[in-house]
């Protein structure tokens, strides 16, 4: 099993480090120049020579490279061109946000999920079966944005229900310390818990909007693995033995459906990543999502490679814990 | 997701067969949900072909003193925008954007997705080693980030943002087409074809593709689908075409946010057009699915 793990990690390496030259010679490709994006077009040749010499810009590509990738080595990611602030610090402060945001998706996509779709296979063919499957339906064909904006229509705008947007209520950004910068988690260090309930609502409109792609998946994934294990001898053979219907749908068939969820569960994580990003921008939420979409209007080419490698190292370290996760769901899967 | 069931009620042999894509039609003509599918893409298709005639409105020019009129007003079916254009004339004309820019990106996605997967699934190897690393590396990186990517690099005409829908989908495509290949390589028929002395060419090109067709098929059906979504998206985060007039769904969603209170329906009616074009083809490609596997049943 350790070995198996080891050997996940190094085959992530040559697929980082590829991603890095695509990503690199991709963003030096980019039009625009980020010297003159940092000074402003009316800045002098000689000004913008000076910051092009500051920043590397004027050495061959493949020095730039080198040292990049040296600076990378050491978790160095070098500063972003526009407000010149160490990017892996930016970072740390604006990822809590996105993780936060991913979580309440998935609390949301997996809580309601499950059960929809044991409930649409408990029923299939009937009623309770069809409503579930359009639900999946539209989920999966209703866009983040155009979603976003309906539930701001309806919870803020018309029925007040729920903040319209950003991650706590500006009043209460003063009082409450950013010591992890997990909204939720500063609120309760301060010991403000009106401004924890009111993070909380800040979160779930985010929430259910970046969280409803998954659901549908989810749903159905469920539905037609319950499906799948109802068939097998061992259920019948545990229903005649008198065994109660419910113990049943936990021990026996649930156990053994669990496996092709969980593999759909990890697989949306980089479907929530990329959502994040539109949500982020729907609900001005603080994360990483919307920096990187400023980062490209800006031209911050450092931001943005900086940012793509972060999240694809997250994406490829979750599909390994969803492997090895199989192995404790199925023990007859052996890794070697 | 299916669940596999074979049709037991007749034996193989009473079972008059027409052919693979007759048998699948006539499955796809009695499966419901197909059916409404094809029913909204036939309104979306009708939408993009015929928008000069459903509509007498520019979609492009509008007059101010029109603007925020709510749907109903002067002839306006669905109201007018900020700038008193009037939105079904937008909303008929995007349809045609979308159609076009959807459809486009999705065959440059199976150019480009299909030369790699058919390449490393026929090659096998050390070159099948290094282009599906080159797919991880692709599909580890978030879709919308890398086409925001492409638009950013290549500019924002029609062309790019096609390509940079297509690099998103592209990578799936050859999974796809691969592992298709994969499977069927040592079946009997690619045997037999080899044995009488067909060369690996001809096998590929007469044998192995189109048995992987069908799932292909499948894929870049729904795949229109997200394209239709994606194209939305990059318009929605200022990437959308290059001239801001243009009628395009995403767009036009974006240019009214800040108007959610006056106008809702200028958000409403746009999101209505990305979400039944999308259901559509979800739809078709559900059913799809069903018609040219009959193994499968949901």
């Amino acid at each position: 099993m350790a070995k198996y793990i080891v050997r996940r990690l190094l085959a992530t390496i040559p697929v980082l480090f590829g991603l890095s030259i695509v990503l690199f010679v991709f963003v030096h490709l980019l039009p625009g120049d980020p010297a003159t994006a940092l000074l402003g077009q009316h800045a002098t040749p000689e000004l913008v020579a000076k910051i092009r010499e500051q920043l590397g810009l004027d050495k061959p590509l493949y020095e730039q490279y080198f040292l990049y990738i040296s600076q990378l080595a050491r978790g160095d990611f070098g500063r972003s061109i526009l407000d010149n602030r160490p990017i892996l610090s930016e970072f740390l402060t604006r990822f809590p946000g996105t993780v936060e945001l991913t979580i309440g998706a998935l609390i949301f996509a997996v809580g309601l999920g499950i059960p929809l779709g044991r409930f649409a296979a408990s029923h299939v063919q009937g009623w309770g079966d069809g409503a579930v499957t359009v639900i999946s339906l539209l989920g999966v064909s209703i866009p983040i944005f155009v979603l976003g904006y309906t539930l701001q229509y309806i919870l803020s705008v018309n029925l007040h229900w729920l903040p319209t947007s950003s991650s706590l209520d500006a009043r209460l950004l003063n009082s409450v310390p950013p010591v992890t910068h997990f909204v939720l988690i500063d609120t309760i260090l301060a010991g403000r818990w009106d401004a924890f309930i009111d993070a909380l609502k800040h979160l779930i409109m985010p929430s259910i909007a970046l969280g409803t792609i998954p659901l549908a998946i989810i749903t159905r994934i469920t539905r037609a693995s319950v499906l799948d294990v109802n068939n097998e001898d061992y259920v019948r053979t545990a229903r005649a033995k008198g065994i109660k219907e419910r113990r049943v749908n936990d021990r026996h068939i649930m156990r053994n459906a669990w496996l092709p969820v969980v593999t759909v569960i990890g697989l949306q994580v980089g479907g929530l990543l990329a959502g994040a990003v539109i949500t982020e921008t729907i609900f001005t939420w603080d994360g990483v999502g919307r920096w990187a979409v400023q980062a490209i209007q800006g031209h911050d080419y450092i931001v943005v490679q900086s940012v793509i490698t972060i999240f694809a190292f997250i994406f490829l370290v979750v599909n390994l814990i969803v492997d090895v996760g199989y192995a404790f769901l199925n023990p007859r899967i052996r890794y070697a | 997701m299916a669940t596999v069931a074979v049709d037991r009620s007749r034996p193989v042999s009473e079972r008059a067969s027409r052919g693979i894509w007759r048998d699948a039609l006539r499955r796809l003509l009695r499966n419901g949900p197909a059916l409404v599918g094809m029913f909204f893409i036939s309104v979306f298709l009708f939408m993009a072909i015929f928008a000069p005639i459903i509509t007498p409105f520019d979609p492009i020019r509008g007059a101010l003193v029109d603007q925020l009129q709510p749907p109903g007003t002067h002839g306006h079916l669905l109201g007018t925008d900020l700038q008193g254009r009037d939105e079904l004339a937008r909303i008929v004309y995007g349809a045609r954007l979308s159609l076009i820019v959807g459809v486009g990106s999705v065959i440059m996605g199976l150019l480009l997705g299909g030369t790699i997967g058919a390449a490393a699934g026929a090659a096998g190897g050390r070159v099948d080693n290094i282009l599906m690393r080159i797919t991880d590396v692709l599909l580890a990186v978030p879709g919308i980030l890398l086409a925001i990517g492409v638009v950013a690099w290549l500019g924002r005409g029609l062309p790019q943002i096609m390509l940079a829908v297509a690099a998103t989908n592209a990578p799936v495509f050859a999974r796809i087409l691969r592992g298709s290949l994969l499977a069927n390589r040592d079946l009997d028929y690619v045997i037999a074809a080899r044995s009488t002395g067909a060369s690996r060419w001809r096998i590929l090109v007469r044998h192995l593709i189109p048995n992987s067709l069908t799932s292909v098929i499948v894929a870049a059906t729904l795949a229109l689908a997200t394209a239709i979504i994606d194209v939305a998206g990059l318009g929605f985060l200022g990437f959308g075409p290059s001239d801001p007039r243009t009628a395009e769904w995403g767009t036009m969603l974006t240019d009214s946010t800040q108007y959610l209170r006056q106008g809702p329906y200028l958000i409403f009616f746009p999101g209505l057009a990305i979400v039944i074009s999308a259901i559509g083809f979800n739809l078709l490609g559900d059913g799809l699915r069903e018609s040219l596997d009959p193994r499968l049943k949901r």
